[in-house]
């Protein structure tokens, strides 16, 4: 079920404009990788090269390869579509779809590709994602209500409830925790070392605490300046990244010693 | 236990209350200004509208004048604010409220004419206005062929119009990128929200001469002229729509492995279309008052005309502009008056009761807020 990533000297662009250059990282599968780093330094674009997401926006392309399981994303042939059923996201804010109810956001992945299902099987499918979300229990009641309606920790694990509805085998986490209260993060945080061992989960955040406390492996990304391309500096152990780094970079970062 | 009361200040003279006007003030110098005001237009001799243009004046210079010498400089520039947004409301307000005001004193009497709606003018002669004014008996004839005009018209308009105009928004949004062919469609749209109505009018003419033939007039014929000046409204409304739905949402289905054209489908259209519906009700409104085009390309008929692909049409403009211009007795143009000013009223109602339901639309359709 879930699957292992290999990048391959990947370079990202936005336009003309180089913004990560030369990553090579193996994430493992059913593990859980924390992406740190100063803001711009080009985690949150990594990140979205990893489900085709970057190439939504007009004139972004990568050049390198993203190995699936050993199965080149970028390929010819390959549709971003499949990749993106596959690898599953969640966004830094909350975004469940308005016009639709709390079951039918879960169901959204299912409906919106027109996947016949059957009452029974939907109904299973919406208790068993809200309870892989530690949300069932408070919204079990109100299954017909508009997603919106929810508190913001709430709609955030909404958001990752649909992510896990069609059972990617990978799901990427862009700061899901960033707009989120203490009580919420802690949520999720618990959420995230479920999923390990179902999912290989690769996680974007600010919060180096957070990066400690769920993840199993942690890349420091950093930029050596404006207009300059970020670039993977580090990538080991949690506990070696945060207690015994290699890289000066690193240690400063994680230590709050900056420049 | 014993409780310290701290004698409470005098709250009528409070130190953060000094140096303002009474609550009444306003009303006071209202009066005042009304009176000097009708006092001053006798003088000229009296009219309502120039007693009302003094007395404004009056207020705003006695409001601020007294206000500056009381409150200071920084209040009297605000009531001077106050009294010219308050004043260009009312400017802005009075004509509508004349408009909807004449429009009911004269089409009340031709709208309860019994009949009115559901007859047509087909045998009406002027013969008949004629004993109608001698005898004192009712009017005859009615709308009833221009309304089903109006409706048939309006609503083929509408059918060519929304899928045109919505498919060319989605691909301006959705597909276009900015680039030489979207922003070609988007000037063009510009253009075409300028196009006086009569050359749309001659532009159908003009194409069913080509295609069908000489003197070629249906309703057809002037659904596809008002659709010429539908579309740009509809394609900028749809496409300011669509624009305001937030980019999340789209990655949201894209991350969720949907492909573009369902993303569009089910969650993009969906999100904006509330705002997208009161954008079409607002253009079929804007549409359903024009005489011109309708005239050089569906003709005009007194007799009742199901047939929207053949024959001339009458429609509620058309039907008003000739009664009032070839009123049906020219010796007696009274009742082509009264129901001239009754198809007005029909054709304010059918445009209130589209921005009714464009509002009712935009609610039921609204994303669902609340817990």
């Amino acid at each position: 079920m879930s699957k292992r990533i290999d990048v391959k000297d990947l370079n990202v662009y936005y336009g003309n404009f180089l913004a990560v250059e030369g990553v090579n990282i193996n994430i493992d599968a059913k593990s859980v990788t924390a992406f740190i780093g100063p803001s711009g330094c080009g985690k949150s674009t990594f990140l979205r090269t990893l489900n085709r997401m970057h190439e939504v926006l007009p004139g972004a392309h990568v050049e390198g390869e993203v190995l699936l399981d050993g199965a080149d994303i970028y390929g010819p042939g390959v549709d971003p579509v499949t990749v993106r059923t596959n690898i599953g996201m969640v966004f830094q804010r909350p975004n469940p779809f308005p016009t639709m109810s709390i079951r039918d956001n879960v169901l959204a992945g299912v409906k919106l590709n027109n996947k016949r299902i059957s009452k029974g099987e939907a109904d299973a499918l919406v208790e068993k994602s809200l309870q892989g979300a530690n949300l069932w229990n408070e919204v079990k009641d109100r299954l017909d209500k508009p997603g919106s309606g929810l508190s913001g920790g709430q709609q955030q694990r909404l958001c990752i409830a649909r992510a896990i509805a069609v059972e990617p085998a990978v799901l990427l986490m862009d700061e899901p925790c960033s707009a989120l209260d203490p009580i919420s993060t802690l949520a999720v945080e618990d959420l995230i070392n479920e999923l390990k061992d179902s999912y290989t989960v690769v996680i974007v955040t600010h919060n180096m605490q957070q990066a400690a406390r769920v993840s199993d492996k942690t890349a420091f990304f950093n930029i050596a300046g404006t207009g300059k391309p970020g670039k993977l500096i580090e990538f080991a152990d949690t506990s070696t990244i945060f207690n015994n780094p290699s890289q000066k970079a690193t240690e400063d970062y994680v230590s709050g010693r900056f420049g | 236990m014993t409780t310290t009361l701290t004698p409470t200040p005098n709250r009528r003279r409070s130190a953060l209350t000094k140096g303002q006007l009474p609550k009444y003030a306003p009303w006071v110098v209202l009066g005042a200004s009304l009176i000097v005001g009708a006092a001053l237009v006798n003088l000229i001799g009296f009219n309502p509208f120039g007693w009302g243009l003094i007395s404004a004046i009056l207020f705003t210079v006695g409001l601020v004048a007294w206000s500056g010498s009381v409150e200071g400089a920084r209040k009297a520039k605000d009531k001077l604010a106050t009294c010219l947004v308050f004043g260009s409301f009312i400017i802005a307000v009075l004509p509508l409220v004349s408009v909807i005001w004449t429009a009911l004193v004269n089409g009340i009497p031709g709208l309860m004419t019994p009949g009115f709606l559901g007859t047509s003018m087909n045998g009406v002669t002027g013969v008949a206005d004629n004993k109608a004014v001698e005898n004192g008996t009712k009017v005859l004839g009615g709308v009833y062929h221009a309304l089903i005009g109006t409706l048939q018209i309006t609503a083929l308009a509408t059918v060519i119009s929304v899928p045109v105009g919505l498919l060319t928004a989605v691909y301006l949004v959705e597909y276009g990128n900015d680039r030489f062919l979207a922003r070609a469609i988007t000037f063009f749209v510009d253009v075409m929200t300028g196009i006086p109505s009569i050359v749309a009018g001659l532009f159908a003419a003009a194409f069913f001469f080509i295609v069908v033939g000489p003197g070629t007039k249906t309703g057809a014929v002037a659904a596809i002229a008002l659709s010429v000046l539908m579309i740009p409204v509809v394609v900028r409304s749809s496409e300011e729509m669509l624009k305001i739905v937030p980019n999340e949402l789209r990655e949201a289905a894209y991350a969720l492995g949907v492909r573009k054209w369902r993303t569009i489908v089910k969650v993009v259209i969906p999100t904006a279309i509330s705002g997208i519906a009161s954008g079409v009700t607002l253009a079929i409104a804007r549409v359903i008052g024009e005489t011109a085009p309708i005239l050089v390309t569906a003709g005009f008929a007194t007799a009742i005309n199901n047939n929207v692909f053949g024959g001339w049409m009458a429609s509620l403009p058309t039907y008003i502009y000739t009664q009032i211009l070839n009123p049906t007795s020219p010796s007696n143009p009274g009742p082509s008056d009264q129901r001239a000013w009754g198809a007005a009223l029909v054709l304010i109602i059918l445009v209130m009761l589209l921005n009714l339901i464009a509002r009712l639309i935009a609610r039921v359709f609204a994303p669902k807020q609340g817990r």
